[in-house]
């Protein structure tokens, strides 16, 4: 557990980054902090590790005054990974997920062991382990970062927009690794980002900071969605938060229909008007097609309509909502966990499950 | 040609103990520059008294420095360390800056990257810093080795014997070969000195040459 003790941060030169900061970072669970530039979120994860000292209040790693610990013992029990990585060019990928165990005196096989099971755990082929950091795309580095922060298995892990360097494609796979990760290993993790989304997609507490380093509120995801304090953390929130608070809402049994399908290099067999779904050889869903536009050819990758998204049964409701959304039928198509086809459900469906689930929220605390 | 032909084993022994004149200052002088230049870094207000201090030293005419220094180290006038001492306050004259701010061209990121790994003192200068400053310092190196090179023959007028006797002897009862000869065996050992100190770099350094490697 990390807590915050009435922490204020005040820079030569008199500029304010942290003002009266109490919070609590709960053991083994995510605490992302939000905000926009300049609200003191970098500042904050960087007092934990006590590369900048607090001017006034204290800071806590399980009950122990962290100014009161050595420094560097304090670092090397921290993971800390920055954006791009901050991996050092001059090292191999496997000697710089070694780093910190270097610094902690293990001998070499176990090393060496250590890395290459890191390597593998962040999903990272083994041969990239003798290549340089500039070698890497940006989500590998990213990766590695990742690795190296966790080398020494540390109770803690801080996190400063780890993700933000890479593109959404990568950032959006980098964060559904990192929570399955996390589902596993159960670190306390300080996570900072200035993106909304990221922090409700990975925060299992989310602190919103205001500029000037003030603590707006801080609550669970769907409670900060329903609940935002007062308008500065309703802007920053957003304005589309009631969508987005489906993410959090499981998918209750949706009214299912069997959909009509063709399988990928067949040829329809009878006149369809509209729409028509094609699936692979196992039945996952790979797109639509309009039979008319093809005549009496076989169905090729090159006709495909991939606009529509796919949701999986159990689901969030956004999930489910979007897929609906997005097919360009109406019908959006819901799998089962191995990804083939369980039918489809239409928009004002999941618009009637919707108003059967509403329930009271979780609870949360403003601050 | 002939004149080579006829005295190459004294203009072989003449280049060595040029090389020895010249490359030990390089050596030693860049020890001496690390920490030097490493504290430049450190505390950013040493950086212009430092990085002016010993860049002045280099305006000292070699002349008069070699002169000098019998009477700073007590030595004897025609001892080749007063040479060796001489080309090492030049190189260090030099290099203070090299090193400076090769250490201060580590990008922040991976600094801070270090200290958050618990990285300090001697342990992140040779293991972090340093290494990624070398192509800098490697730089700075290859100008020092060609100065000192050019700068010992001086030495001659002492009477400490090295390439720059064939200067001033052809120069005197000229004798053109001999000239042409201790200016072609300079450029040589210069050459020499280079290229070692670019392939040590290069050894260094095998991140740089990934495709996309980068400093």
């Amino acid at each position: 557990m990390i807590r915050f003790d009435a922490v204020t941060k005040q820079f030569p030169g008199g500029t304010v980054a942290v003002e009266d900061l109490s919070l609590t970072a709960p053991t083994g669970r995510i605490t992302v902090l939000v905000g926009p530039s300049g609200c003191g979120k970098t500042t904050s994860l960087r007092m934990v590790n006590r590369m900048i000292q607090p001017t006034r209040g204290s800071i806590t790693l399980d009950g122990q005054d962290t100014s009161r610990m050595n420094e560097a013992q304090l670092r090397r029990g921290m993971g800390y990974v920055i954006q791009h990585g901050g991996l050092f060019p001059h090292r191999t990928v496997l000697d710089n997920i070694g780093t910190v165990p270097r610094l902690l005196g293990w001998d070499r096989t176990r090393i060496r062991a250590r890395s290459n099971e890191l390597l593998e755990r962040v999903g990272l082929a083994p041969e990239l382990g003798e290549r340089y950091p500039a070698q890497l795309s940006g989500g590998q580095q990213q990766r590695v970062g990742v690795a190296r922060a966790l080398a020494a298995d540390p109770p803690v892990m801080l996190m400063d927009e780890p993700f933000s360097a890479v593109d959404p494609v990568v950032r959006e796979q980098l964060q559904d690794e990192f929570l399955r990760l996390q589902g596993e290993l159960g670190k306390t993790i300080l996570f900072v980002t200035h993106d909304i989304d990221e922090a409700i997609k990975l925060g299992d507490q989310v602190a919103v900071l205001r500029v000037g380093g003030r603590l707006a509120q801080v609550a669970e995801p769907a409670y900060l969605l329903a609940h935002p304090a007062d308008d500065f953390v309703a802007d920053f929130v957003g304005r589309d938060r009631g969508y987005r608070a489906l993410q959090f809402q499981e998918t209750p049994r949706l009214p299912l229909r069997s959909e009509p399908t063709i399988v990928l290099g067949e040829q329809p067999t009878e006149p369809y008007a509209g729409w028509l779904l094609v699936v692979d050889d196992d039945r996952r869903p790979v797109g639509w097609v309009e039979p008319h536009r093809i005549g009496t050819r076989t169905v090729s990758t090159g006709d495909l309509h991939r606009g529509g998204t796919v949701a999986t049964e159990h689901g969030s409701l956004r999930a489910a909502l979007d897929a609906a959304l997005s097919s360009p039928s109406g019908r959006g198509v819901i799998v089962d966990a191995s990804g083939s086809l369980c039918g489809t459900v239409e928009a004002h469906e999941v618009l009637t499950a919707i108003e059967g689930t509403r329930r009271p929220e979780r609870r949360g605390s403003p601050a | 040609m002939t004149w080579l032909a006829d005295n190459w084993r004294t203009v072989l022994d003449l280049a060595l103990s040029h090389l020895y004149l010249a490359g030990i200052p390089l050596v030693v002088g860049l020890l001496v520059s690390l920490p030097l230049g490493w504290a430049a870094k450190r505390w950013s207000r040493s950086y212009p008294a430092l990085i002016t201090t010993t860049g002045l030293l280099y305006t000292i005419p070699s002349l008069a420095l070699f002169v000098l220094m019998p009477g700073v180290l007590g030595t004897k006038i025609l001892d080749p360390v007063n040479v060796v001492v001489a080309m090492t306050v030049y190189t260090v004259a030099l290099l203070v800056r090299t090193v400076a701010d090769g250490l201060r061209a580590v990008p922040d990121h991976i600094e801070q990257a270090a200290t958050a790994m618990g990285y300090r003192g001697l342990r992140r200068l040779l293991g972090v810093e340093l290494p990624l400053a070398v192509p800098v310092i490697a730089a700075g190196l290859r100008v020092a080795a060609v100065s000192n090179v050019s700068i010992v023959s001086v030495a001659s007028l002492l009477g400490v014997s090295q390439l720059g006797d064939l200067l001033v002897d052809g120069y005197n009862r000229v004798i053109w070969g001999e000239l042409v000869t201790g200016i072609l065996a300079c450029v040589t050992l210069a050459l020499l000195l280079d290229l070692v100190i670019v392939t040590g770099s290069r050894v260094l350094t095998p991140w740089l040459r990934v495709q996309g490697g980068r400093a």
